[in-house]
């Protein structure tokens, strides 16, 4: 290997640990970095010709892609070095230093930017250095892009990658190539990039006093309208494969689930029981089977059936509210579900046969929204405990030992987190700032809040493949 | 210069006049005695009649006329059209239906009197026709009007019991719709406050629909003729977050559907 690969070891461990500022909880904490988290320097790359007027979309895009995974440091932009480099040839390496006159102190080599010492010593003090430009050519985006290890003056063996990202000559080309680029940079960290990732949500932007179902790029950009009833489509799920949407639609009259393709742009019939009301539908790991709530027994009850809705089988049998089962996608014996069964609305766990149940959630406040990590050893959840009802905060759960974490603190009401495919990210709504409900993106550790959605209110986001 | 000449020619004439008049008188022989008079004749004298009058002479269907009259001389006063013997002098009221015209006859010793008045009728035009019977409530004014909406607790689907007796109204007020509307069907919205989750509020709406469902059901309400339908916490009648709102939020809603 020609380079030195980071050595952060990325994974999700749900560690128990004493929070000192919150001595009475256990809480688990989410290890995001695995250490200390390395720092990177992302001068802007400058574009010649016809790329010129999308060079600054590109660097906003790798700049925020990088940020948001939560992996790396960000160096201060106003400490970077005058003049970075554009391409290899404008590396040197790092000189000797100058023998220090008599009574003076050594001065460390300064190339202004052309050595990578210029980078990784104070003050912009980076581990990393990306770097590049864009181009316009035969009618492509093209960016041209550098990593370098900044800890090895020889920049030959300090490059980590160079590679050519292209894309159409528009601003969609411009986000291809930097969240291209953006993933690459992210892979030496062991980390996948969001980038083709996709966010379902509920919008009311359309028309006030409807919902459609509505769909966006990772980041929050491309959104646009899946569904368009003119009436009140809500709480999308995607199956595993991402191919298949199901939502709660009152475009027929009574709420009823839908389904539809996101390969084909169109509706797949799905068999509802005849009950007043059928909703809150999710897949099993596999796809191949659908759950949800349906009150064709006198209470809303849990039931599992073919994608189709064909053979619908009830799971549980109680004279309670029971709604939003989810099953563990890496047990597809196990699932979870939101019951009042013992008096305000909690999260349980059982098995498909509908015995073996456990209430997750200790009885307090109220528990809803139960998202499953991709890792299926954990959830994140709304919660009103601490607060009074309605107030609805981000928690996670280990599911095994019961023990919590809180992510959100009372900014407004937190609610349907659900879990970017790369098991370090969370999408979740929020009326904070006492604004209209919007989605925001955070990392599982409950920093880096982004908002992702402006127009209209917009709801349960559920992050998908 | 001609309007002299008459002027003074008519003053010539009148000064000869004048003086003509003037001449001594000649005296004459005494007139006749006077004849006889006449031998004296026992004869009453004739009827008249000094008015007959009809105050309005023009009245409208249903009005009256009055008719004044004076008579002198006369030994009857009768007067046509049902009205009869009269005395000398007086006044009758009149309601005649059509244009009447009334005749008076006085008898007198020296003869008699005739006399009519013409009281004439008009017809008013038609009344319109009268306004159309209030239109009949539709099936949604009928139930805005007698069916009221009932509240319940939070997370609760139980009927309340301050929402028995509303209930109990709401189904005789439904039992009259529905017999009055025979293709109507009642739907009763469930709808729950903005505190519990999207997704529970669904099924507790639903709750809260079926148990209105079935008391009205109990109470002889046809069942088949209500339906159920959740709207959770995605039709809120107020938005703001306090307690006020969140109780007019918790309720059961009553719709017809023809």
């Amino acid at each position: 290997m020609r380079y030195n690969k980071p050595a952060t070891i990325i994974g999700l461990a749900l560690v128990a640990a004493i929070a000192a500022s919150r001595a009475q909880q256990s809480d688990i904490v989410i290890k995001l970095t695995g250490g200390q988290k390395k720092t990177i320097a992302l001068p802007d790359f400058r574009g010649a010709g016809a790329a010129a007027q999308y060079t600054d979309l590109f660097n906003r895009t790798v700049y925020e892609d990088v940020q948001r995974s939560g992996l790396l440091a960000m160096a201060a932009k106003s400490f970077y070095p005058l003049n970075p480099p554009q391409q290899e040839t404008d590396l040197r390496p790092t000189p000797a230093p100058a023998a220090p006159r008599r009574g003076e102190q050594p001065q460390p080599p300064n190339c202004n930017g052309r050595c990578l010492s210029d980078w990784a010593g104070a003050p912009t003090s980076a581990n990393y250095l990306g770097f590049g430009y864009a181009a316009g050519q035969t009618g492509q985006f093209v960016a041209f892009g550098h990593f370098y290890n900044t800890g090895i003056a020889d920049p030959n063996a300090a490059k980590v990658f160079r590679k050519l990202y292209t894309g159409a000559l528009s601003e969609e080309g411009a986000r291809k190539a930097a969240h291209e680029y953006a993933a690459d940079i992210l892979q030496q960290f062991g980390v996948p990039s969001l980038a083709g990732t996709r966010i379902y949500f509920v919008s009311d932007r359309s028309a006030r006093g409807t919902k459609e179902i509505w769909v966006m790029d990772f980041d929050g950009a491309n959104q646009r309208p899946i569904t368009s009833y003119k009436s009140i489509s809500t709480m999308p799920a995607v199956s595993p494969d991402g191919l298949r949407l199901a939502f709660t639609s009152y475009a027929k009259g009574q709420p009823q689930i839908m389904m539809y393709s996101t390969e084909t742009g169109r509706f797949i019939p799905f068999f509802n029981p005849p009950a007043p009301t059928n909703g809150t539908p999710s897949f099993t790991p596999d796809g191949e089977q659908v759950l949800f709530a349906s009150s064709i027994g006198g209470f809303m009850q849990i039931f599992v059936s073919d994608r189709s809705g064909a053979n619908a089988r009830r799971l549980s049998t109680t004279r309670a509210i029971e709604v939003e089962p989810k099953v563990n996608p890496k047990n597809p014996s196990e699932l979870l579900f939101v019951s009042g069964r013992g008096g305000l609305q909690q999260i349980y766990k059982m098995n498909m046969g509908g015995s073996d149940v456990v209430r997750l959630t200790n009885g307090e406040g109220e528990a809803s929204n139960p998202a499953w990590h991709p890792e299926g050893k954990h959830i994140a959840f709304a919660w009103t405990r601490g607060y009074a009802p309605g107030n609805w905060n981000i928690f996670l759960m280990d599911v095994a030992s019961g023990e919590t974490v809180q992510l959100t603190h009372g900014e407004g009401r937190n609610e349907n987190p659900s879990w970017a495919p790369d098991g370090r990210h969370i999408v979740f709504s929020s009326n904070r700032g006492g604004r209209s409900s919007q989605i925001y993106s955070m990392l599982a550790d409950g920093t880096a809040v982004t908002p992702l959605t402006r127009d209209g209110s917009n709801w349960m986001p559920v992050w998908s493949k | 210069m001609k309007q002299r000449h008459i002027a003074i020619a008519l003053l010539a004439v009148s000064l000869f006049l004048t003086a003509a008049g003037c001449k001594k008188k000649q005296p004459v022989a005494p007139p006749p005695p006077p004849p006889p008079p006449p031998a004296k004749v026992e004869k009453a004298p004739a009827a008249v009649i000094n008015s007959f009058t009809a105050e309005p002479s023009t009245i409208i269907r249903g009005e009256s006329s009055t008719l004044r009259w004076s008579v002198a001389n006369a030994t009857e006063v009768a007067i046509d059209g049902g009205i009869g013997t009269v005395p000398a002098s007086g006044s009758r009221q009149v309601y005649p239906s059509a244009n009447t015209t009334y005749r008076m006859t006085a008898k007198g010793g020296g003869g008699d009197a005739i006399a009519a008045v013409t009281v004439t009728v008009t017809t008013p035009p038609p009344p319109p026709p009268p306004p159309p019977p209030a239109a009949k409530a539709s099936l949604g004014e009928r139930i805005a009007r007698d069916v009221q909406d009932v509240f319940f607790d939070y997370d609760k689907s139980e009927v309340r019991e301050d929402a028995r007796a509303t209930l109990q109204r709401n189904a005789d007020a439904i039992k009259a719709i529905l017999n009055d509307f025979p293709s109507a069907v009642i739907s009763i919205e469930g709808h729950c406050d903005e505190r519990g989750s999207a997704e529970y509020n669904l099924g507790l709406g639903d709750r809260r629909s079926s148990s209105v469902r079935e008391f009205l059901s109990q109470v002889g309400v046809p069942a088949d003729r209500l339906k159920t339908i959740s709207f959770g916490k995605e039709k809120p009648f107020c938005t703001e977050s306090d307690e006020s709102c969140w109780g007019k939020n918790r309720r059961a809603h009553f719709v017809g559907v023809q």
